[in-house]
């Protein structure tokens, strides 16, 4: 579209400094009414602080904020809604227990006499469902329901507030292929009817396939802007990182020895409460060394209490029966710190609560799990020499930006954090190699790298099991596929054995 | 530098306060503040009471510091050095005629294991139970006084005497007193909180184990992906804690009373918890933060004898204002950060 056409939104020289970073550095972006419009760039590029910004938590240090050419100036999103914008986070801002019309009145109450007049409001969000074809129960409390349709309720309290533009945050993470499709057609239909959408996302395929046009982040400024038709996957990948990007790494036939890795018989765990349905029930899987088992799954389907009961099979809170091997060893009684000891590494699901200490210098957190190792500490004293020197070492050798071992572990991006984990983790000498998304929120960048250490610590004659809820990384990396759904393995596929139409449906339950 | 700073200018802020106080009661600050300095380092036997009052809130803010670090509120001190003390006293008072070497090492090692056992059950419950140490620890105070008074108003009751203590320990019992603070009860175990406080150093910063307490402290779901016994780790900080607050016992009754006297401690346990607050939880810290309220202690109580309208409470007015301008400052610090993100 042409230049002249009123913006819906748009931000002029925005700038924001977080401590000695520019999180945002002069960042110029149009976003035409009624298109999707998609945001990429590398965990902080400044995508997020520039979103901050646009709906009312953060204030910038200089620039200038319009909303369909208006100049804003706001202190609160509560200003940003009144305009307009409202944000869908990516972990949903709900109240459990609440029902859906709740949540979705929770701090815009229509009130009668002093109390909630929830008739009228239900009246008015009957109207909205209908309009945008979002049906929705309810009356039923909201964690009962569906990720899916929890998304829809948070899209729907914006529409209550009358936001006319929307602002999405990775709103895909946690949705099985279907649910992603099903809220694509949603967004497509709100455009229809003139909302404008922007579209945070790190997953390329979506933008190619969903958004009119796309701005890029890199290192808090934007690099590129363009019509989605007139681009491809390999340039944009290009733009957020600044280098050529190699998006589908060529994983070379797996030669898996008939050693087992892993041999899980019988896993079991038993649902809190009484008549609740089991957690994990009779799980049972073999990984050889040499090869890649995926576990495809949505979130939620007993994936982290096979990890819990497979590193903790001591603990009663992670496993009521069956055995966990590794490497021929029966560990079922073991103690967590023998088993990984055994050349078992970890890559945590959530890498910020499980692999590592965000507040302590990075050196801390690379020693996390290493401090009983014959190199890093004797008669129960600490080598700092060789402690300091191999994590200087590791640093540089899986570029772990910046280098500083001081810096808090916090406070490097995502995929910088991640590379360490792996970097520690890799200290082992991995035999076996659990890596539970491994790829979670990281960039292109280091997608590419730690996706190449896992195909090269299976080359090397590790068993790795992988555990990840995107489609395309079980697809990519897995020589066996085994697919999750409320506890249970449900089936069980070969490298190129199966579409991922009929991928998606095994791992909704069908 | 900006880690030391602070806490010097929370102290200074405390005491300016502490003092706009006084004047409001009718005393110059001014000379408030002389009697103060007088009562705390004025002469000797001054500095000596001054030593004599830090050396069990080295230990009790140690204690609090230790616990801290592994992600523990440790509020038991007080019922911890209780039982040390009563344990050391006990060994004295059961067998008087022990000789000079064994008799303070048999002593010392009971105040040690009764802390240690008594740091250990909130540790055990809180581990293996899940039921919270601050709660645990404030009753197990309470059970301690209790089994205190018992014991020294029944089982162990010194005859001659009619203050609620038990029987005193025979002489070799005795640790050595410094002859050069004018008879204030500066004992061996001074230099033992300082050593202690080195050895906690050590154990915090330069030990596997320290490291292990640590990260449970900083993330406990970090610590068990990394294969770290999370349960042992928090009992053993426990436990770690009341031995260190049972060391409180050797001092008083190896070092001062010779035999165990009910209420010895104005509150030791709960100043430890501003000591190890102030002191930032650092071995160093806590020396430095246990001599201040140490001085505090003793300046205080001179005011109460030499001035009109100032009594012994303005004491805990005076530590409550430092406590309050330090806390504040870490919530100054924690908006600063919050305005940041």
């Amino acid at each position: 579209m042409a230049e002249g056409f009123t913006a819906a939104v748009e931000l002029r020289e925005l700038s924001r400094r977080c401590g000695n970073v520019a999180a945002n550095a002069g960042i110029n972006l149009r976003v035409e009414p009624g298109t999707i419009h998609g945001v990429i760039g590398e965990n902080g590029a400044g995508k997020s602080t520039a979103m901050k910004i646009l709906y009312g938590v953060m204030q910038p240090d200089s620039g200038d904020i319009f909303i369909d050419g208006k100049k804003c100036v706001w202190t609160s999103p509560t200003d940003a809604i009144a305009m307009g914008v409202g944000m869908v986070h990516q972990h949903f801002m709900l109240a459990g227990p609440y029902s859906a019309l709740d949540n979705i009145l929770l701090g815009a109450e229509p009130r009668r006499w002093g109390m909630i007049d929830r008739k009228r409001a239900r009246a008015r969000l009957e109207a909205l469902a209908s309009q945008y074809g979002l049906p929705v129960d309810w009356d039923r409390p909201i964690e009962e329901l569906p990720v899916g349709i929890q998304q829809r309720i948070e899209i729907l309290k914006l529409l209550y507030r009358e936001a006319r533009i929307l602002i999405l945050d990775e709103p895909t993470a946690v949705l099985t292929p279907q649910e992603t499709n099903d809220l694509f057609c949603n967004l497509k239909k709100l455009r229809s009817e003139g909302k404008t959408i922007l579209l945070i996302t790190h997953k390329l395929r979506e933008v190619m396939a969903f958004t009119d046009r796309v701005t890029v982040f890199r290192a808090g400024k934007v690099t590129g802007e363009v019509q989605t038709a007139q681009t491809t996957p390999q340039e944009l990948a290009s733009l957020m990182v600044g280098r050529k990007v190699v998006l589908n790494i060529n994983v070379s036939p797996a030669s898996p020895r008939p050693e087992p890795a892993i041999e899980i018989a019988g896993l079991s765990l038993a649902g809190e409460g009484a008549g609740s349905r089991h957690s994990l029930s009779n799980v049972s899987l073999r990984v050889n060394r040499g090869e890649i088992v995926g576990i495809a799954g949505v979130e939620g389907n007993g994936q982290s209490e096979l990890l819990q009961a497979m590193l903790h099979p001591r603990d009663a809170r992670c496993r009521t029966s069956g055995t966990v091997q590794f490497l021929n060893e029966d560990v079922t009684a073991w103690e967590a710190l023998k088993i990984r000891d055994l050349g078992v590494a970890v890559i945590p699901q959530d890498r910020q609560h499980e692999g590592l200490l965000l507040e302590r210098p990075v050196s801390e957190s690379f020693l996390l799990g290493l401090q009983r190792n014959p190199a890093f500490s004797r008669w129960g004293l600490l080598n700092s020499g060789n402690w300091q020197a191999a994590a200087t070492r590791a640093m540089k050798e899986y570029d772990v930006r910046p280098g500083d071992l001081t810096m808090p572990a916090g406070r490097l991006s995502g995929g910088n954090q991640q590379k360490l984990i792996v970097a520690r983790e890799f200290q082992r000498q991995p035999r076996v190699l659990i890596a539970a998304q491994p790829t979670r929120g990281v960039d292109v960048g280091a997608i590419e790298f730690i996706h190449e250490r896992i195909v090269r610590a299976r080359d090397e004659g590790a068993g790795v099991l992988l555990v990840s809820f995107e489609l395309d990384e079980i697809l990519a990396l897995s020589d066996r596929i085994l697919v999750m759904y409320e506890g249970r393995i449900v089936a069980e596929f070969n490298r190129g054995g199966v579409s991922e139409r009929e991928l998606g449906l095994k791992m909704a339950g069908s | 530098m900006r880690k030391i700073l602070q806490p010097i200018l929370a102290v200074v802020l405390g005491l300016t306060l502490g003092l706009g106080v006084t004047w409001i009661a009718g005393e110059s600050p001014w000379h408030v503040l002389r009697i103060l300095g007088r009562g705390a380092f004025g002469s000797s036997y001054d500095f000596g009471m001054t030593l004599f009052y830090a050396t069990p809130l080295i230990f009790t803010g140690l204690s609090v510091a230790v616990a801290f670090h592994a992600g523990l509120f440790n509020i038991g001190a007080e019922g911890q050095l209780t039982l040390g003390a009563l344990a050391a006293a006990a060994v004295g008072a059961l067998w008087p005629g022990l000789p000079a070497p064994l008799a303070p090492v048999l002593a010392g090692v009971a105040a040690i294991v009764a802390g240690t056992c008594w740091g250990a059950i909130p540790g055990w419950l809180r581990a293996r139970r899940g039921s919270h140490e601050v709660i645990n620890t404030i009753m197990l105070n309470f059970v301690a006084a209790g089994l205190a008074s018992y014991v020294a108003l029944y089982l162990l009751k010194n005859p001659d005497s009619q203050n609620p203590e038990t029987r005193p320990m025979g002489a070799g019992y005795l640790i050595h007193q410094f002859g050069f603070f004018g008879g204030a009860p500066v004992s061996a175990a001074l230099p033992l909180a300082v050593g202690t406080a080195f050895l906690i150093w050590m154990l915090l910063w330069k030990t596997a184990l320290g490291f292990e307490i640590r990260a449970v402290g900083q993330s406990e779901s970090a610590a068990r992906v990394a294969g770290i016994d999370t349960g042992k780790i928090r009992i053993l900080a426990m436990a770690i804690a009341g031995g260190l607050a049972g060391l409180v016992g050797i001092g008083e009754v190896l070092g001062n009373a010779g035999k165990f006297r009910l209420g010895f401690s104005p509150d030791y346990g709960f100043l430890g918890i501003a000591v190890a607050l102030l002191g930032r939880n650092q071995p160093l810290g806590v020396v430095a933060a246990a001599l201040l309220f140490g001085a505090l202690h003793k300046g205080t109580a001179d005011l109460d004898m030499e001035t009109e309208h100032v009594t012994r409470e303005l004491s805990l007015v005076l530590q409550a204002l430092i406590i309050l301008s330090v806390s504040a400052e870490g919530l100054w610090s924690w908006m600063k950060k919050r305005g940041q993100t």
